[in-house]
């Protein structure tokens, strides 16, 4: 697509979501879905992020939380089960680390240089709150 | 569909303005977001209470400004309806931003530009330079002469700006208060006859298609932008002029009147040659016929089309011309005018000797009067005689105090 010449592109500033017609989208999983090739969900948007979420399934209830208050839809839920984050999307604004409701937290934000198994491996551990 | 037809007499006693709200409610259209501004308020006022009166099936949208009302028209043309409105002078200034976003996405709508003069000083009166502000802007502008003209002239931009190999979007330009709020009489089309000239409107790319989504208004960086402007371009310069063409074709044989991208009167044989636009072509006709009995072989050049700029119809129309003015009615600030330009750009490379001289004139709606024609031909006519412009390249035409001439 990026070589194509000025003659060779549908006009107007419009790109079509998907490649052909598609019916009951809504209902479709993003995978199965007939993305084109210019639509973002086929290509990286998160290189800006200077902070990643870092999920432990150790801790998670699968409330769901993160899922709902994802505003870039990057947290990967499938039978509502929670799956990880979809780092090509995840622009690190940590919504998900602050709906988070568990104890210690499932979703933790760190450098995005950190590796994600030294911070596994050093999670926090449960605090303890005053009733 | 659930509207009332309107049974109109064969000529009907119109103004400028009510001919274009006449046309808008018998090209049924959907959507009309509009702001009122003097002198072009009596359109969209007009479909308003066409649709208030069961006679369209649409929807007016008043919004908060100018800017509003082209946003809201680009947002129903991508959704996929049959879009006009209406603007003049400081609100087509506000509105100019959303022009390039209409021109760009490529969504056929028709905007009816009342030409008036641009502020400071204030002034609500007929000039060209509000229709100049948006002449770079990829939109087709048509030129009406007059209210009958106003009137056809938008059937035919619908009609154009909707073909798919087009999908720009289209100005009808008329001169503010001397066209506008000038009654005379219009012949009209009747309802089916007008409907059935324009057509169904046929959506191409639009939102409202659930079963092909599309994303309207990308972004684009230096990767892509380029590619979009030349395809614009493009379309502009080789699509639209024989579509126009064609479209004139077809009212022709629907109405019996003709329309021309250029607009000769007493051309064939003429040595000197006044080409302008708006209402100040009837008079010049008017003034080339007097100056014929006096000898004089004057014609007159009305530019009906102004973009696409009819560049080789301009260069074939002047070949042979000895002396042409060209008039511009807006205040060049610091250049030649837009029609001296472009005029002098269509002839440079043919084989021609015409003078070719400027007149700047009825800024803020000052009069174009026949005294004053009377001398701009004579003067041409001195230009041939003296075989050299006898004048600078650019003068001043109707303005108090020392004669103004430039260039």
């Amino acid at each position: 697509m990026l070589n194509k010449g000025w003659d060779e592109f549908e006009i107007g500033a419009m790109l079509r979501s998907f490649d052909g017609p598609t019916s009951n989208i809504a209902t479709t999983l993003q995978e199965d879905r007939p993305y084109s090739q210019s639509n973002s969900f086929t290509a990286s948007v998160a290189d800006w992020r200077i902070e990643k979420p870092v999920f432990n399934k150790d801790y998670c209830i699968d409330c769901q939380f993160c899922w709902i208050y994802c505003p870039d839809m990057s947290i990967i839920s499938r039978d509502k089960k929670m799956i990880g984050v979809d780092m090509d999307h995840c622009k690190g604004c940590g919504i998900c680390v602050e709906v988070c409701p568990t104890n210690p937290k499932s979703l933790l934000m760190f450098q995005e240089k950190e590796d994600e198994d030294t911070v596994l491996a050093a999670w926090p551990e449960k605090e303890d709150k005053e009733k | 569909m659930a509207f009332d037809k309107m049974e109109l007499r064969d000529i009907e006693v119109w103004d400028g303005n009510f001919a274009a709200a006449q046309a808008l409610r018998q090209a049924q259209v959907d959507v009309v977001a509009a702001y009122p501004i003097t002198p072009s308020t009596p359109i969209v006022e007009g479909y308003a209470k066409f649709k208030a009166d069961g006679y369209v099936e649409g929807e007016f949208v008043m919004v908060e400004s100018e800017h509003a009302a082209m946003s809201g028209c680009i947002g129903a043309a991508a959704a996929g309806g049959r879009v006009a409105t209406a603007t003049s002078s400081q609100g087509l200034a506000l509105m100019v931003e959303t022009l390039y976003q209409a021109s760009g996405m490529r969504l056929p709508i028709v905007l009816n530009i009342v030409n008036r003069a641009l502020a400071a000083p204030l002034n609500v009166n007929g000039d060209h330079s509000d229709m100049y502000l948006c002449r770079d802007s990829g939109w087709i502008q048509l030129n009406a002469f007059n209210a009958q003209e106003a009137y056809d002239l938008n059937f035919v931009a619908f009609k154009v700006s909707e073909d798919h190999d087009i999908r720009l979007p289209a100005i009808v330009n008329q001169d503010g208060f001397l066209t506008s709020h000038t009654a005379e009489g219009v012949k009209t089309l009747s309802d089916d006859d007008a409907y059935g000239f324009v057509g169904d409107y046929k959506p191409m790319n639009d939102m409202l298609d659930l079963d092909h989504p599309v994303t309207h208004g990308v972004q684009t960086e230096e990767d892509w932008h380029f590619e979009h402007k030349a395809r614009q371009h493009n379309d502009l310069m080789v699509k639209v002029l024989p579509k126009i063409e064609e479209a004139f074709a077809d009212f022709e044989n629907l109405s019996g009147r003709k329309y021309n991208l250029v607009e000769k009167y007493d051309m064939d044989d003429a040595d000197v040659v006044v080409v302008c636009m708006g209402s100040s072509v009837e008079t010049a006709r008017e003034v080339a016929l007097e100056m014929r009995e006096k000898g004089i072989k004057a014609g007159v050049l009305g530019l009906r089309v102004v973009r696409p700029f009819p560049f080789m119809e301009i260069a074939e129309a002047l070949k042979d011309v000895k002396a042409i003015a060209a008039l511009d009615r807006s205040s060049p600030n610091g250049a030649a005018g837009m029609l001296f330009n472009e005029i002098a750009g269509a002839l440079i490379n043919i084989d021609t000797k015409a003078l070719l001289s400027g007149y700047v004139y009825g800024l803020g709606g000052r009069d174009l009067t026949k005294a004053h024609l009377t001398d701009l031909f004579t003067e041409l006519q001195a230009n041939v005689d003296a075989g050299k412009l006898t004048t600078k390249q650019q003068q001043f035409i109707g303005v108090r105090g020392p004669k103004l001439s430039f260039l």
